[in-house]
């Protein structure tokens, strides 16, 4: 995944309350065997007047102009603004990846979905957690200022931007994978002899757990 | 020192290891696989050269895209040719890497949250991931088991270990017994209503309680799967007879010595009198009325008795539009008896109520009685192969069919209608899945939850009824 350190960009501002994972990416492209693909279908069923298939041309579709992120204004925003409990429901990997392919790189959030904060953060999408007042506050300034930008600093756990500013909170370990653009996998793998440790010990006390594996390791 | 919870005692013995910030690594026993979240996962995986770290801790099956007619034909009898790679996808990321799969001809594929408790490959104490958010499903067992994305999927083929927070212990006590009339599906959706869809975010449920007690382990399943939808990663009941008994004897499960080693220590997965909850919630199940969902989020529901809200009764500001824009969405005026609104289609399956009990109730409903004309479609399907023949086993289908049903092949179906089992625009279900979210069921459909009974009762009504007046 790409490192994120910090980030600069337009905010756009979606202001709906409980938005699931089926709003977000559409189960009629889950069907995709690949991780790329899913920009044009970002919140389909909200963007476009027509119903949404797999490989149907984006420029051949019926625009739905009332939906806000098809608002010239948040044409090339990269931040997300969104209200509580963003990304309920599925477990779907392919919203975060969505989201991305989009153009996001953070979404600002008084509270997110647990499974979808961390599918966020595997896949270098910000998930950002504000009080709130600090979001209503930001809905205030995007609403009325055209194009107004915010920058997201991982470093230092702050949002700024003109008239605001806002420190956030993120555990250490997902921010240094960030930082870094690590993999998760090769951090845990490097615990691989504590796995193989614990693994023979768990093996002894609950042997029917390993019922099946015969005595292959 | 306080005692534990039951998810307090299973976290503690998957403990690999703790780093200071209180960030663990977690040792995953069962690792479910279906085809929609795992194909990148596998790519990933072979892309860094890795292969699975414990290959018998992995069960595959297709569930999601798989057809519900034409399964002679297998995957050939997949007219979407996006929907047949991903099922060809997994066959092949299967027989590369020796994973056990039951493949779409095998008789006992279904629902991967419906064969994992069915086969005994879902055992008390385990931990129990599956890149899908029903996995809250094995926690009945009083298994740690919640849904993971498809990083995750990949993470755990590759290492056997999630790297996990702890989440705080909510428990849910339902006290008295559930009326006539009403399941464990009516007890979620009311549990859903009070407590909202983020209610239980951060936290995992123990559901408890002489009503819960009293629930079969079918009923027990039905409850904990849609712990997601109050935001909960995992909800659980402690193990007891019941519990065991449903076990016992099933092809995964442990026999002769290792099961009495097993019973032994499956016995103590109840929470001590001491253990500390961060949350509790007290609910008396006397109360409790089939409910129907009447909105666009399963926290928007209602009894049977009630009338469709208008968003002045919110006092959250947030609740309000949420309640103005369902309302728009399904169509509905505030002040509507929920009991007269009108039903086009009907789904009876699932991960939330695709099982044997399930279709039993429903044709107890159903049996000397038809679907109305105005329903256009009212369809069974099976969780599993296994569920279909013991249904066809004690004639249910006669029943299904006779009542004008259509008896179909076990899968996803549509629940999310990634196949072709769907709602069209404006259309309205009753459905005993686990989402009405917008377009959940189709593009532009409606759907409102019940349970299994109740939506035989709006397919016989041609619109919702209260099931208790038919029985």
């Amino acid at each position: 995944m790409d490192a994120f350190e910090q980030h600069e960009g337009t905010v756009a501002a979606l202001d709906r309350a409980n938005v699931d994972t089926d709003q977000i990416i559409p189960k009629q492209f889950l069907k995709s065997i690949r991780r790329t693909g899913f920009g044009d279908n970002l919140f389909d069923a909200w963007r476009y007047l027509d119903e949404g298939e797999i490989g149907k041309n984006a420029n051949e579709r019926r625009i739905n102009h009332d939906f806000v992120l098809n608002e010239p204004r948040y044409a090339g925003a990269s931040i997300l603004l969104a209200r509580d409990n963003f990304g309920c429901g599925s477990s779907r990997e392919h919203a975060v990846w969505a989201l991305l392919e989009y153009g996001f790189r953070c979404v600002i959030a008084p509270s997110f979905a647990d499974i979808f904060f961390n599918n966020s953060l595997k896949n270098g999408l910000l998930p950002v957690v504000l009080t709130r007042e600090d979001v209503d506050e930001l809905f205030g300034i995007v609403h009325r200022e055209v194009g107004y930008a915010l920058r997201v600093d991982l470093d230092t756990q702050t949002v700024t931007g003109s008239g605001f500013m806002a420190h956030f909170d993120i555990e250490p370990e997902p921010k240094r994978l960030l930082m870094q653009g690590l993999d998760e996998i090769g951090a845990t793998l490097a615990h691989a002899d504590a796995i193989r440790e614990f693994e023979s010990r768990h093996r002894q006390r609950m042997p029917w757990v390993f019922a099946r594996d015969g005595n292959a390791p | 020192m306080a005692g534990k919870t039951v998810y307090d005692k299973i976290w503690d013995v998957h403990v690999v290891a703790e780093r200071d910030d209180g960030v663990t690594i977690l040792y995953i026993d069962r690792h479910l696989l279906h085809e929609v979240t795992s194909p990148q996962a596998f790519e990933g995986l072979a892309l860094a050269g890795r292969s699975p770290w414990r290959r018998h801790a992995n069960l595959a099956t297709p569930d999601h895209n798989v057809p519900t007619t034409n399964r002679a034909r297998g995957i050939e009898g997949i007219d979407d040719p996006v929907a047949r790679e991903q099922v060809v996808v997994l066959d092949e990321n299967c027989a590369r890497y020796g994973i056990e799969q039951f493949a779409m001809t095998d008789r006992r594929q279904g629902i991967v949250h419906v064969i994992g408790p069915e086969q005994g490959a879902t055992l008390p104490g385990m931990t129990i991931v599956c890149g899908d958010s029903h996995t809250s499903t094995h926690g009945a067992f009083a298994a740690l088991a919640h849904g993971i994305g498809t990083s995750e999927v990949e993470h755990v083929l590759a290492t056997q270990c999630l790297v996990q927070r702890k989440s705080r212990n909510m428990r849910i006590v339902v006290d008295g017994e559930l009326p006539f009339g009403t399941t464990a599906k009516d007890m979620i959706l009311n549990i859903i209503g009070r407590i909202g869809t983020a209610g239980a975010t951060g936290h995992a449920i123990e559901y408890a309680g002489s009503a819960v007690r009293a629930l079969s382990m079918e009923a027990r399943m039905t409850l904990c799967n849609m712990s997601i939808e109050a935001g909960a990663r995992a909800g659980l009941v402690a193990v007891d007879d019941t519990t065991l008994d449903y076990v016992h004897g099933r092809p995964f499960a442990p026999t002769g010595a290792m099961w009495d080693r097993a019973e032994d220590y499956w016995r103590t997965l109840v929470s001590d009198a001491d253990a500390n909850f961060d949350t509790e919630i007290g609910i008396d199940a006397t109360t409790i009325v089939p409910q129907v969902t009447w909105g666009t989020s399963p926290e928007l529901v209602l009894g049977i008795d009630e009338n469709v809200p208008a968003p002045e009764d919110f006092d959250d500001p947030a609740k309000r539009e949420l309640c103005g824009r369902a309302l728009a969405y399904m169509d509905l005026e505030p002040g509507t008896p929920i009991g007269s609104v009108p039903v086009d289609r009907v789904f009876i399956g699932s991960c939330t109520n695709g099982r044997i009990e399930d279709l039993r109730a429903a044709a107890a409903v159903l049996e000397g009685r038809r679907v109305a004309a105005s329903v256009t479609q009212a369809m069974a399907v099976p969780g599993s192969g296994l569920v279909k023949a013991q249904a066809e086993a004690e004639g249910l289908d006669a029943i299904f069919r006779g009542a004008g049903f259509e008896w179909r092949d076990p899968g996803c179906s549509m629940c999310l209608a990634m196949n072709d089992d769907r709602l069209y625009p404006g259309e309205r279900s009753a459905a005993t899945s686990n989402r009405n979210f917008e377009g959940r069921q189709g593009h532009q459909g409606r759907t409102h939850l019940v349970s299994p009974a109740m939506a035989a009762a709006a397919a016989v009504a041609g619109h919702f009824t209260d099931v208790r007046e038919l029985a």
